[in-house]
């Protein structure tokens, strides 16, 4: 059985161009970048040149971008590094949707003593920008907003709240690791000092992320040690992860036109065909301030985990905000945030697609879930008893 | 994604008796949407007082629906006295074990058979003395008492595992401690050294026969059931069931879960607890 997967937010494949692009260089090309024989140095060059791809990507100069070992690495360093040069400062500014990434660290910050302001979401997940800007104050010392959001694919916007953070002297950090190679991202037409990207959610491998670094902001390294990174960064460089990650960024640019007709097209499909044969089914967050690859839909009285399960027979893979796949007791934060309700939230199913599928992809999904939602109805307690009706419970 | 026994996996895919019984003649609804997992529990006894037939309703994840669909297989057969024995370990066991997060599924049904079954009889379930402890998932200190006894949990995470309750805000967590600190409390007695020193063979035995008297003949006696201790070999303990416990097909569980650790908690940490035949 071939699978059909619709989880790229999770997770993506490594192109086959991105894989053969970083193959020569763990066996044969493998000599570190910082070595002064030429063996070495032809590796820093590689180095160099990924390093451009991935700066041209995101419209920011090379020495603006900072190698990372993840997506989180790159959270946690530029969120700390604003603290240290804030000294006095004692409030971050953040949203209630983030990812675990920031999310948790700015929860562990709060318990060390800082004042964390988690900006609500409405019904759609949309910030309340007025909301943002009355919560900007001289002790702020950070805000961290991500630029678009995991489970429901809803882009902030985070460009005004980085002008606004500017206009105060405010450091403005966001985690695009769902937006880049998503939408299009301009470092030069913005006011944003920090972001963070992650190589495993556009093609690249697991295990390489980036912090863009705005010139002139001040910046103090996350783990310190060699003098890798101009001194930002310690660490050897994961060469072959780098040079991917340029490759694959060097794809995400040309692919980003592909990705805004084609994966949209088919992500509209899958939606609307699937709110059309399930009842009782809706979409979870803005449709309109939205990636173009997610949607998350809530199938009411029934619970994602099930349906997860039964689509894994036919090979289709997505994730679900439920409590059972959360793997705590509670549906997702997001949806909690949202106000969704418990009937909704635990039936949620999130599909993120990628360039890579099809309308063979979209047509199994669309023919075999509804009779997946179907048989996991007639077995729950609330189907039949509030069949139109509200629930009870 | 979560590691399921093949079991698991069947009850889900193809669960057993899915729907409601007319006119039943025992009914139970317990969980909450809210909570994420609910189940409805019907059940009707043939001319012999026995099970003739049982249905569920699950809102809830695999497991939930495998253990719901699992113990209405159990139920079909038994006498109303001996669908009452069938604890959440048994439903477990039947489905070839669930993962630790998920016993709460197992948990969810033993409540539902509890209260079907207390429909039954017309009496009523409310316990009027027992106090929500955790308010996120409605779980009262009774229930909680209940799953750290039955299943001998000792940390909040095994409780929250089993109950749900401290899965959520974690404000409960404090007072779920006591509780555990309680039942152990009253479980300890002032035997059991720190230091044990080396035992001679007449002291084990002595010993071993102390703890069956003072541990775990009365717990079996409570569920109808009894112990005899035929012979101590080096450190197996050979014992004989008798009574319920010689029928119940969860006695295997019973034996290792239970009289192994107590025997090893209150005799010698390297007894192995062994049935033989009566
Ligand atoms: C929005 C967001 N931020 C951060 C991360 C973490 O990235 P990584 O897995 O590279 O640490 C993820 C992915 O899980 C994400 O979706
Ligand atoms: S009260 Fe128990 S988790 Fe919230």
């Amino acid at each position: 059985m071939k699978e059909v997967y619709l989880d790229n937010n999770a997770t993506t494949m490594v192109a086959r161009e991105v894989l053969d692009e970083m193959l020569p260089y763990f066996h044969d090309y493998y000599g570190n970048p910082s070595s002064m024989h030429s063996f070495g140095g032809q590796v820093a060059r590689k180095l160099a040149e990924a390093r451009q791809k991935i700066a041209s990507l995101l419209g920011a100069d090379p020495e603006e971008i900072i190698f990372t070992s993840c997506g989180t690495e790159s959270d946690n360093a530029a969120i700390m590094s604003a603290l240290a040069n804030s000294p006095g400062k004692n409030h971050i500014i953040t949203s209630r949707v983030e990812h675990p990434a920031v999310k948790v660290l700015c929860e562990h910050l709060a318990q060390k003593g800082y004042r964390v302001t988690m900006l609500s979401v409405d019904a759609e997940g949309m910030l309340d920008m007025n909301e943002y800007e009355a919560s900007l104050t001289p002790d702020t010392a950070v805000v961290s907003i991500m630029w678009a959001n995991n489970e429901t694919g809803v882009i902030f916007p985070v460009e005004d709240a980085a002008r606004l953070a500017r206009e105060r002297g405010i450091p403005f950090h966001t985690d695009a690791v769902q937006a880049a190679g998503k939408i299009p991202i301009n470092m030069k037409g913005n006011s944003i000092d920090m972001l963070s990207i992650s190589g495993h959610k556009l093609h690249a491998p697991k295990g390489i992320g980036v912090l863009y670094v705005r010139k002139g902001t001040r910046f103090s390294p996350f783990l310190i040690g060699g003098h890798q990174e101009k001194g930002r960064r310690g660490g050897t460089e994961n060469v072959p992860a780098i040079i991917a990650l340029g490759k694959a960024c060097e794809l995400a640019g040309a692919n980003m036109e592909k990705e805004n007709t084609h994966v949209r097209a088919l992500r509209d499909r899958l939606e609307s065909e699937l709110l059309k044969a399930v009842p009782q089914s809706k979409v979870n967050g803005n449709r309109r301030q939205r990636l173009p690859n997610t949607t998350n839909i809530s199938f009411e009285f029934i619970e994602g985990e099930s349906i997860l399960l039964l689509m894994d027979q036919f090979g289709i893979c997505a994730s679900s905000g439920s409590a059972c796949t959360s793997g705590s007791l509670q549906p997702s934060h997001v949806l909690r945030a949202m106000g969704v309700p418990y009937t909704m939230a635990h039936g949620s199913i999130r599909f993120s697609l990628s360039v890579y599928n099809t309308a063979e992809d979209i047509d199994l999904v669309i023919n075999e879930l509804p009779p997946i939602i179907e048989k996991l109805r007639v077995l729950s307690p609330y189907w039949a008893t509030t069949q139109g009706a509200c629930a009870t419970a | 994604m979560w590691e399921y026994t093949d079991k698991v996996r069947e009850h889900f895919l193809n669960p057993k008796n899915a729907g409601e019984i007319e006119n039943p003649d025992g009914v139970a609804e317990v969980g909450s949407i809210a909570c994420g997992d609910a189940l409805k529990l019907t059940f009707k006894l043939d001319e012999n007082k026995r099970i003739a037939d049982a249905k569920f309703k699950t809102f809830g994840c695999a497991s939930a629906i495998a253990s719901a669909s699992a113990l209405t297989e159990m139920l079909k057969g038994k006498t109303v006295e001996e669908a009452m024995k069938i604890t959440n370990q048994d439903i477990a066991d039947y489905l070839g074990g669930l993962p630790p997060e998920k016993m709460h599924c197992s948990v969810l049904g033993q409540e539902a058979l509890e209260k079907a079954i207390e429909s039954y009889r017309g009496v009523s379930h409310k316990k009027p003395d027992e106090e929500i402890v955790c308010v996120c998932f409605g779980v009262t200190d009774g229930e909680i008492e209940r799953a750290v006894r039955q299943n001998h949990l000792t940390t909040v995470e095994e409780v929250t595992n089993y109950t749900k309750a401290g899965g959520g805000c974690t404000n409960c967590h404090e007072k779920i401690q006591e509780i555990i600190d309680r039942v152990y409390a009253t479980q300890k007695t002032e035997e059991g050294p720190a230091e044990r020193p080396k035992l001679s063979n007449i002291q084990k035995i002595r010993m071993i026969e102390e703890t069956i008297e003072r541990e775990i003949r009365p717990s079996l006696k409570h569920d109808g059931g009894d112990i005899e201790l035929v012979d101590v070999v080096g450190n197996r303990v050979l014992v004989a069931m008798r009574g319920a416990c010689a029928t119940c097909q969860a006695s295997q569980a019973t034996m290792k879960g239970f009289v192994e650790w107590k025997l090893k908690e209150f005799v010698s940490p390297e007894l192995v607890v062994e049935e033989v035949a009566s």
